[in-house]
């Protein structure tokens, strides 16, 4: 055999790929039958023992001591609305803190590509400084949100338990950020994934808090928002442009 | 509680037996769960990794054991799966590395202050200040690479502060051997010590060389390979001290006694009653195996297990924060290094291991990268801008 002198530039993993071998596949599955609806029902058993009204991540933390002025505000909210409000502030503020280190890691991105193409698509268009605006805006947005859950008796510090399941559900979208031979564009869709929920997590906590009362809060919320829309909106129309260019050259 | 070893029968080996229900149960929190019962959870898959790794190498050297081995091991596969699927999956890998470091610091910690021998000591509280500086690597690699805070993982019971540099730690080969215990003049304690770290810094070095490249960041990749090479040195110098003149039934033994004495002290520290009934059923499971052993050391060695285990076993391993003693080890041994098995001053480290260290480094240091200005923080170092303007 000779030896290998060009990187692997062919897809292999369909079937289309090896006619003979999936042919040779396809005709040991001729005698098996199975029913695969009967797959379900089988899970369902099994996770019977595991899923129930009782399994949780985890528990809020203990309120924190407040005093003075604060006592007064803290005193109006506490209740159940006020831990629903905690846990919902503790996850937007650990989804924004890593929000800040998602774009650090695609600017980081930008700037080592920023020679030329990324392969995938070019990077003309795509201002460092209005990225790096925004990763400031996250970060803003974090501390603000360190500083209303103190002013609620919270503990910033804490993991609350929406935070954790926050931070499961974004792990891929670091690792598509943080993985060097992903492109731009494929960078901007993991962004887009976070600026979407940003806004719909941005509004429904903008709900909470006007209905728990805490009207200062609720209103730089409000500037929050208008400042995720305007992220979304940024890295939406960057990434349709990058898409479609590459569209346009044929280039997947 | 005393646990006598030799009146005590423990858990019948027939009767030791799991259902797949069983061996997964509902995982610990990671919120609300305290930080040593995920300590004595990674401790205890360590330790039944090690057991499982020793059997399996025994077997393959002596044939009329094997069956013998085959049944202890088959058990201790299953109390390893029960443990170590005790761990949630909402742990980030980097999370559970902060658990690993942190059993790595506590578990030493307590071990360098209770080993009788003064140079096992020694090799204890040098090792624990290179496993303390991985700390402050991977809480750096925490914070920057997915936003967290290490100490939502440590809950306060463990620093995150420079130790002896990493970058510092890599060394020959031959800098990492250690003078090894004496079969016949250790006390029991100072085998199992050795036992216990040793099968810590083995399933580190395992768990770091299996999800290192899980990660797609190169900093991250980096820095799971340089602190893997790292625990494979700590393999290299705690096994290093078990005596090589010890039988593989000798060694079998003090092992089931270890993990007997282990399951011990997890069972009287643990504050979830649900662990430590765990806990306490693998210490009847361990004395059952510690028996059987027994006869097959009586039968085969035609020796008494007297003459290597003591009559009860030793007081447990108190589970709490060490913080004290790290740090007053940190200030006075930081500098130490090493020259073959002696333990030396900085400038008298090793030619051998300067030119390795040199040239390793010599591309570059990721554990440097990921530290450079960083101190921890309540909060991830994003909180100090607030904390510094308030």
């Amino acid at each position: 055999m000779e030896p290998a002198t060009k990187k692997p530039q062919m897809n292999r993993t369909g079937i289309d790929i090896a006619p003979v071998l999936s042919e040779a596949m396809m005709s040991g599955m001729e005698h098996i039958e199975q029913d695969p609806s009967r797959g379900n029902e089988a899970i369902v058993g099994l996770e019977r023992d595991y899923i129930h009204p009782d399994a949780r991540v985890g528990s809020m933390p203990p309120p924190s001591t407040v005093s003075g002025e604060l006592k007064a505000l803290t005193d109006e909210v506490v209740g159940k609305d006020s831990q629903v409000l905690l846990n919902k502030l503790g996850e937007r503020l650990a989804f924004e803190r890593s929000g800040v280190r998602a774009y650090e890691a695609f600017i980081r991105k930008c700037m080592l590509l920023s020679d030329g193409s990324d392969g995938n698509g070019s990077m003309s268009g795509l201002p460092l400084d209005e990225l790096w605006n925004i990763r400031n805006d996250e970060e803003e947005h974090f501390l603000l949100l360190q500083q209303c859950m103190k002013m609620l008796g919270g503990d910033p510090t804490a993991q609350t338990p929406d935070a954790d399941v926050a931070g499961v559900a974004s792990s891929g979208i670091v690792k598509v950020l943080s993985d060097p031979r992903t492109s731009i564009a494929q960078g901007l869709q993991a962004l887009m994934m976070i600026e979407l929920t940003d806004n719909a997590s941005w509004e429904l906590l903008i709900e909470l808090s006007s209905e728990v009362g805490v009207d200062e809060m609720t209103e730089r919320f409000r500037r929050a928002l208008e400042q995720e829309e305007f992220h979304l909106a940024s890295i939406r129309q960057w990434y349709e442009k990058l898409v479609m260019s590459q569209a346009l050259r044929g280039d997947a | 509680m005393t646990v006598r070893l030799f009146d005590t029968k423990g858990t019948p080996l027939e009767k030791q037996k799991f259902t797949w229900r069983e061996l997964v149960q509902e995982p610990i929190s990671k919120l609300d769960d305290d930080a040593f019962t995920r300590v004595r959870i990674i401790l205890m898959n360590g330790i039944e990794q090690q057991c499982n790794r020793f059997q399996n190498h025994f077997a393959q050297f002596n044939g009329d054991l094997r069956e013998a081995l085959a049944s202890v091991r088959r058990v201790e596969h299953h109390q390893q799966t029960m443990i170590n699927w005790l761990l949630s999956g909402d742990h980030s890998p980097i999370e559970t590395t902060i658990g690993y470091e942190q059993v790595a610091i506590e578990v030493t910690a307590v071990v360098a202050q209770q080993e009788p021998d003064a140079y096992l000591a020694q090799v204890y509280r040098f090792g624990l200040l290179e496993d303390f500086d991985h700390m402050h690597r991977y809480a750096a690699l925490l914070d920057r690479l997915e936003g967290k805070d290490a100490n939502n993982i440590l809950q306060c019971y463990t620093d995150v502060m420079p130790g002896r540099p990493t970058i510092f730690e890599h060394r020959h080969p031959h800098d990492d051997l250690r003078k090894h215990y004496q079969r016949d003049a250790a006390a029991p304690i100072s085998k199992m010590h050795a036992l216990t770290i040793m099968s810590g810094e083995y399933q580190t070095r395992d768990y770091y060389m299996t999800i290192g490249p899980t990660f797609t960041d190169p900093l991250a990749r980096q820095l799971y390979a340089e602190i893997a090479s790292i625990e494979e040195q700590h393999v290299t110098q705690y096994g290093s001290l078990l005596d090589p003149g010890e039988t593989m039934l000798e060694r079998w033994l003090i092992s089931e006694a270890n993990e007997a004495w282990n399951y011990y002290s997890c069972m009287v520290a643990e504050t979830n009653p649900r662990i430590r009934a765990i806990w306490e059923r693998f210490l009847d499971y361990e004395l059952g195996q510690l028996n059987f052993v027994m006869e097959l050391f009586k039968k085969h060695e035609r020796r008494d297990p007297n003459e290597i285990l003591p009559s009860t076993l030793p007081d447990p391993i108190p589970y709490q924060s060490n913080r004290d003693f790290v740090r007053e080890t940190l200030k006075a041994e930081v500098d130490l290094r090493t020259r073959g098995t002696d333990f030396v001053s900085l400038d008298n480290e090793s030619e051998e291991s300067l030119a390795y260290r040199e040239y390793i480094n010599s591309e570059g240091s990721p554990s440097e990268t990921v530290a450079e200005g960083y101190q921890w923080q309540p909060g991830t170092e994003l909180a100090r801008k607030q904390r510094a303007a308030a």
